[in-house]
């Protein structure tokens, strides 16, 4: 299995990931497809992907051929409104669903050729989620939580407990890894979802409306953590239909009706600036700050 | 993901609903404990009714009179003769070189009678009999001596009582022996006192009173031919069947009859034994069939519930599905739940079926078996395995995005 085999040099060598697909290179057991790069190292490549659901006798389409590419680094919204496609995008960009037609990289491997078992680990390594109702795992402490990612990775309990719990620190949680889901806020149950999408260090954080279910203060913490966490260095997609938290990205992405209408960049990939910072947004406050979110 | 891990989340799904589970779980221990009590109810039967059997003495046949015409048919008129057991029956059966395999007869005239000694009295059986009966029916003396050849020759109105029948009559801790009791309208002196046989019997093997048969037909039963039966002692229980076709050709001859229309019945205690023991279980069988199928629903029970908790935690299999569960993962989170619910049930299974194997069940005292406790433990374990696999499976099997929508 190919994979297996990528996974298994990746410690060893980082460069075995590139052997599929390289630079304007054929995929092997696919039909010649270069893979496009902008100079920089792309993290996700979708190219002509269509998804179609069959409802009864109607065909939805709910992608039509959509092509991105998003390199390391970036911070970028997707928006739209709903039934442009934004949700079955988000979902086959983190391999939770699969396209229909076309053909999607991430981080350099041809997800179309992976079997169930080796997309749990994608999902695993490389993939950080974030969703809208935070799916923290019910009756849970916070910690618990966050280490389970790393749990079904089979990093031991020691060092999972430290990751996890400066995961949390990260997110300003870190006195409150005893609580359980139903004892914290949306805002913390959501800082914690985030925590648990960063623990793994994936290469993309994905982020589904994650403010959908916070008020406006909370929003902007939590966005501000966002912010944060891409200047590190992490590529981080959020999909949004407000236009303010959209704001907060680098670069905007608009669908409408399965189809990509409106493609801008805001701030270059690589700078130093967020633009956050540059519109002083109300209620922007470093999330490593010791605030609590009020929306549940 | 390492065991403890999974063992840990299995262990907070069980936990997080606790009626439901002890519920399940007594389904499985309803299950697991009538097993282990029904078989040991079972065993505890067919112990008792074998060391009934064994009691007899498995070496020895009874050739009972049926009552059916013997010696040929008188052709004269409506006039048969009756087939009867008579003392040169018993003398033809005793005599070595027409039955080797024949160590002694005893021939029996037996009824119940009313023994008094002063004030009390007690209802016996009487035995008439000859010197070797003791022996044949496993008889011991307590105190005393038995009844002799030269006793039954001379109609000596001699009796070995049994320990009930001792302790019934000699109320006041005198010595029985020597004294003088009252069988029917008859003195008798008792000679002997049997050891306890305990009351296990069909009939109660204390009860008796045995005497020599010349003197219970005196006295007792009045003189007929025929004794009622004879009980025909082997030389070992190995050439019992030998003895058996012995004894049936000489009784055969005697008659002018064949084997076959042989008017006497010759009941063989080893195959009595070996009936009983197929009866009893046959009789295991059916019990332990009956609590299988208990633990069978018990099982059902842990696959309902099963299907019940994959259904409500569809979501959070699509939360860990997401963040990289692997398939392995959820199957064994749901199977070890399964498993452990089984287990549980199990183990507090056979903690109530040795516990309540302890009383008596209708009259038996039931004996655990310890194969029923293995197997109804196994089973258990095998039930949560074979009744998990598909839920967890069903778990496991969906797909992520589906179990992430899924409320």
């Amino acid at each position: 299995m190919i994979t297996r085999q990528l996974f298994g040099r990746r410690d060893k060598s980082p460069e075995g990931l590139r052997a599929l697909p390289p630079r304007g290179a054929t995929a092997p057991a696919r039909p010649a497809h270069p893979v496009p790069d902008g100079g920089k190292r792309p993290v996700i490549v979708l190219r002509a992907v269509s998804k179609t659901y069959q409802t009864g006798d109607v065909e939805v389409h709910a992608l039509r051929r959509v092509s991105l590419t998003v390199e390391a680094g970036d911070f970028v919204a997707i928006m739209g409104a709903s039934g442009s496609g934004k949700s079955t995008m988000m979902n086959i960009i983190g391999c939770l669903d699969v396209p229909t037609r076309g053909y999607y990289w991430l981080d350099e491997v041809d997800v179309r050729q992976l079997e169930e078992s080796d997309l749990s680990r994608i999902r695993n390594r490389k993939i950080g989620f974030v969703f809208q109702n935070y799916n923290l795992v019910p009756r849970t402490t916070a910690l618990a939580n966050v280490e389970l990612a790393l749990a079904y990775r089979g990093v031991k309990p020691k060092e999972r407990h430290a990751r996890a719990m400066d995961a949390l620190g990260q997110v300003g949680l870190a006195e409150r890894y005893q609580h359980l889901p139903s004892e914290m806020s949306g805002g913390q149950q959501q800082r914690v979802a985030i925590a648990r999408a960063l623990v793994t260090t994936p290469s993309l954080i994905l982020a589904d409306e994650p403010t959908g279910n916070l008020d406006t203060a909370t929003s902007h913490e939590v966005m501000a953590l966002f912010s944060r966490l891409n200047a590190e260095g992490r590529t981080v997609v959020i999909i949004t239909h407000e236009q303010d938290i959209a704001s907060f990205a680098k670069r905007v992405v608009r669908l409408r009706d399965g189809q990509i209408y409106e493609d801008s960049r805001f701030v270059p990939v690589h700078t130093s600036e967020t633009r956050v910072e540059e519109r002083q947004a109300p209620g922007a406050v470093p999330a490593s700050g010791n605030l609590s979110g009020g929306a549940r | 993901m390492n065991p403890r891990d999974t063992f840990r989340i299995a262990i907070s799904g069980i936990s997080s609903n606790k009626l439901r589970s002890a519920l399940t779980t007594l389904g499985v221990l309803i299950g697991v404990s009538a097993v282990i009590i029904l078989v040991a109810v079972g065993t505890g039967s067919s112990q008792a009714v074998e060391s009934r059997i064994n009691q007899l003495g498995t070496n020895t046949l009874t050739v009972f009179n049926t009552g059916r015409f013997g010696r040929g048919a008188s052709a004269s008129g409506t006039q048969t003769k009756v087939a009867s057991l008579t003392i040169a029956d018993v003398n033809a059966l005793d005599d070595p070189n027409n039955a080797p395999d024949v160590k002694s007869v005893s021939p029996v005239v037996s009824t119940s009678e009313t023994a008094t000694y002063g004030a009390s009295s007690y209802s016996t059986t009487v035995e008439g009999s000859t010197a070797s009966y003791l022996g044949a029916e496993d008889y011991t003396l307590q105190a005393g001596s038995a009844i002799t050849s030269q006793e039954v020759a001379a109609h000596a109105q001699v009796v070995d009582i049994g320990s009930d029948v001792a302790s019934n009559l000699f109320t006041t801790g005198e010595n029985p022996l020597g004294a003088t009791i009252m069988i029917g309208s008859t003195n008798f002196e008792v000679i002997g006192v049997l050891a306890s046989k305990g009351t296990s019997g069909l009939t109660n093997e204390d009860s008796v009173a045995i005497a020599p048969y010349t003197a219970v037909e005196d006295h007792l039963t009045g003189y007929s031919q025929s004794f009622s039966e004879l009980i025909v002692q082997g030389k070992s229980a190995s050439t019992l069947n030998l003895a058996e076709a012995e004894v049936e050709n000489v009784l055969a001859a005697r008659n002018d009859t064949t084997v076959a229309d042989l008017p006497f019945e010759v009941l063989n205690q080893a195959t009595l034994v070996s009936t009983a023991e197929s009866t009893s279980s046959t009789f295991t069988v059916l019990l332990g069939a009956v609590a299988a199928i208990s633990l069978l629903v018990g099982g059902i029970g842990v696959m309902n519930i099963m299907l019940v908790t994959v259904t409500e935690r569809t979501h959070e299999i699509g939360i860990r599905m997401a963040i990289g569960a692997p398939k392995s993962a959820i199957l064994s989170q749901f199977l070890l739940e399964a498993v452990l619910l089984s287990l549980m049930g199990g183990a507090a299974g056979v903690v109530v079926g040795v516990v309540g194997t302890r009383f008596q069940i209708a009259g038996v005292q039931p004996v655990i078996a310890p194969y029923s406790i293995v197997l109804a433990f196994g089973v258990s374990i095998a039930v949560g395995v074979f009744f998990g696999l598909y839920p967890a499976n069903r778990a496991a099997s969906l797909r992520p995005i589906d179990a992430l929508r899924y409320e």
